[in-house]
């Protein structure tokens, strides 16, 4: 029997569309009934790179303002520090082809890309991050980051913040400098969508020395979290004996938070702001249960150098947040549960996609995970974002129409 | 098994890709060096839509004598079809991921006659 087919797509003939990349997510998002689930993603980034002229507008210093928009913000290319090839040399096709998507002029153009990748996964409320300016922790020139970084937050909060309620931030702090750190909290802790403050994990800073206190108490006391987000550098000694992308990925992006975690822990800083919250962000779970063992059976030797801590330092890692991606997921379901099971993951664990970056993680990598309850995954898809952040609880409006669809045909919520 | 239509030959230009609905299912049907593969759009990864993606050979360390390296190159013969959400690899020829072939991608069985591509659903 021969059956002619009627409709067909031709790739040649289509513009990227990030609707359409995704549309096998918005299958999943319906064949789950994730309108059943208020989903929060604690980690997705924009490429601010676009609206960088914008962002250099906000610039307060004259020169540096005249210098960033002569310089922009682009990479360097093969040979540089930065000329990295996260996009695996264009086979993530959504890094070259963003820049030819089409949006409407209204809203802004990233609160459209945002939604419309939000609409597609599932998620209700997404925490944004930037991309290129996390780098900014490297920049060797300690007031560019300041200025970049007030300019930065002062364009977010205007320009999307304000504007759309579904999209949230931590904001970036020059962690260089602790006294603009805290001029960044006094200024942004306020402002609409901001729900805590954010360190890229690659500054070479000690998070222990005395001239960070202030901002840790002006955090705990606006009960507002800390978060440490992980990311590369082929600029670090160690990591640029590695060639491949591959390399100074799988392990930058867990050694620059197991520094911060492992100085964080042993000064004591969560004895010394035990309200304080942290959220250990984008280094996936695995490099967690390693830290726990490997603290804990140090510090039960040499109790005398970490004088601070009460009680070992795994639990005071099980009191804190962690991002779920990239979830290491790869025929090793027995670690990940153990892993679940030693960070207490029901309450402590965050989802997070990290779209559109290469190794983005769909809301179904917790929704289909055979060894937690139905609980346990709304719990980590969206409740303990909710509690953390002090969120509303307000699903989108696409997943609202479903969910009004499915009530007006008689099916009944489960 | 019944066939379905895709299109007459020549229509999918070399190196490119058509997608058909078949029920609710969607089908990638990829021209190759005037050969042509069909597979479903759905990677077995996280869903990804695979034939979406790029087609590209298998990249080659290159490894002379002494197990000194050489260079890279890229092995035209193994083409791959890509993922882009992530970018898993998948050999054009058979839909097997390239280092665990019980990862696959579910292969249709593509029919050349009269002049016209049929795929078997
Ligand atoms: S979904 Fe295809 S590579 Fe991940």
């Amino acid at each position: 029997m021969n059956e002619h087919t009627r409709s067909f797509r031709d790739l040649s003939a289509e513009v990227f569309d990030t609707r359409t990349l995704l549309k096998n997510a918005a299958e999943q998002a319906i064949e789950r009934r994730y309108e059943d689930t208020f989903i929060v993603d604690v980690d997705s980034h924009h490429y601010e790179t676009e609206a960088f002229k914008e962002i250099a507008e906000y610039i307060d210093d004259p020169v540096l303002r005249h210098e960033a928009k002569f310089q922009g913000s682009s990479r360097g290319g093969i040979t540089s520090e930065s000329g990295s090839y996260q996009e695996i040399a264009g086979r993530i096709t959504r890094y070259p082809e963003r820049k030819n998507e089409i949006v409407p002029p209204k809203p802004h153009r990233d609160i459209v890309l945002m939604e419309r990748w939000m609409d597609q996964l599932g998620v209700d409320i997404a925490v944004m991050f930037p991309t290129p300016m996390l780098n900014l922790s490297n920049c060797p020139r300690h007031e560019v980051e300041v200025g970049l970084s007030f300019a930065y937050n002062r364009w977010l909060c205007d320009t999307i913040l304000e504007k759309e309620p579904r999209i949230k931030s931590m904001l970036y702090l020059p962690f260089h400098d602790p006294e603009a750190c805290c001029r960044i909290i006094e200024e942004f802790g306020e402002r609409k969508g901001v729900v805590g403050f954010m360190v890229t994990a690659t500054h070479y800073t000690r998070n222990y020395q005395n001239p960070y206190m202030k901002m840790y108490a002006m955090l705990q006391e606006r009960n507002m979290p800390l978060g440490f987000h992980a990311a590369f550098t082929w600029a670090d000694q160690s990591l640029q004996l590695t060639n491949r992308f591959i390399a100074v990925h799988g392990l930058g992006f867990t050694w620059c938070n197991m520094l911060h975690m492992a100085n964080w822990l042993v000064n004591g800083m969560p004895e010394r702001f035990p309200k304080l919250k942290t959220i250990w962000i984008e280094s996936g779970l695995a490099w967690i249960p390693f830290m726990m063992q490997r603290l804990d059976n140090e510090f039960m030797m040499r109790t005398s150098d970490a004088p601070l801590l009460k009680r070992k330092p795994s639990d005071y890692m099980r009191e804190m947040f962690f991002t779920s991606q990239p979830m290491e997921m790869v025929d090793n379901r027995k670690a990940l549960e153990v892993t679940f099971e030693m960070i207490n993951a029901p309450t402590q664990l965050l989802y997070s996609s990290d779209y559109p970056h290469w190794d983005m993680d769909l809301p179904s990598t917790i929704y289909d995970l055979p060894f937690i309850d139905m609980q346990a995954k709304k719990n980590i898809l969206g409740g303990n974002a909710q509690k953390l952040f002090n969120l509303e609880p307000v699903l989108s409006p696409v997943k609202q129409a479903r969910l009004a669809a499915r009530t007006a045909a008689g099916v009944a919520a489960e | 098994m019944p066939e379905v239509l895709v299109c007459k030959d020549g229509e999918i230009a070399e190196g490119g890709v058509r997608l058909i609905k078949v029920g609710r299912e969607e089908i990638g049907v990829i021209r190759h060096s005037n050969k042509y593969y069909a597979y479903r759009n759905v990677c077995p990864h996280q869903g990804g839509p695979a034939c979406e993606g790029l087609r590209m050979p298998q990249v080659v360390d290159r490894i002379g004598e002494g197990g000194i390296l050489l260079g890279q190159t890229f092995d035209e013969d193994d083409m791959h079809i890509v993922c882009p959400w992530h970018g898993y690899e998948f050999h054009l020829a058979d839909g097997c991921h390239v280092i665990d072939r019980n990862l696959r991608l579910k292969r249709y069985e593509v029919v050349q006659r009269g002049g016209e591509i049929f795929i078997a659903v």
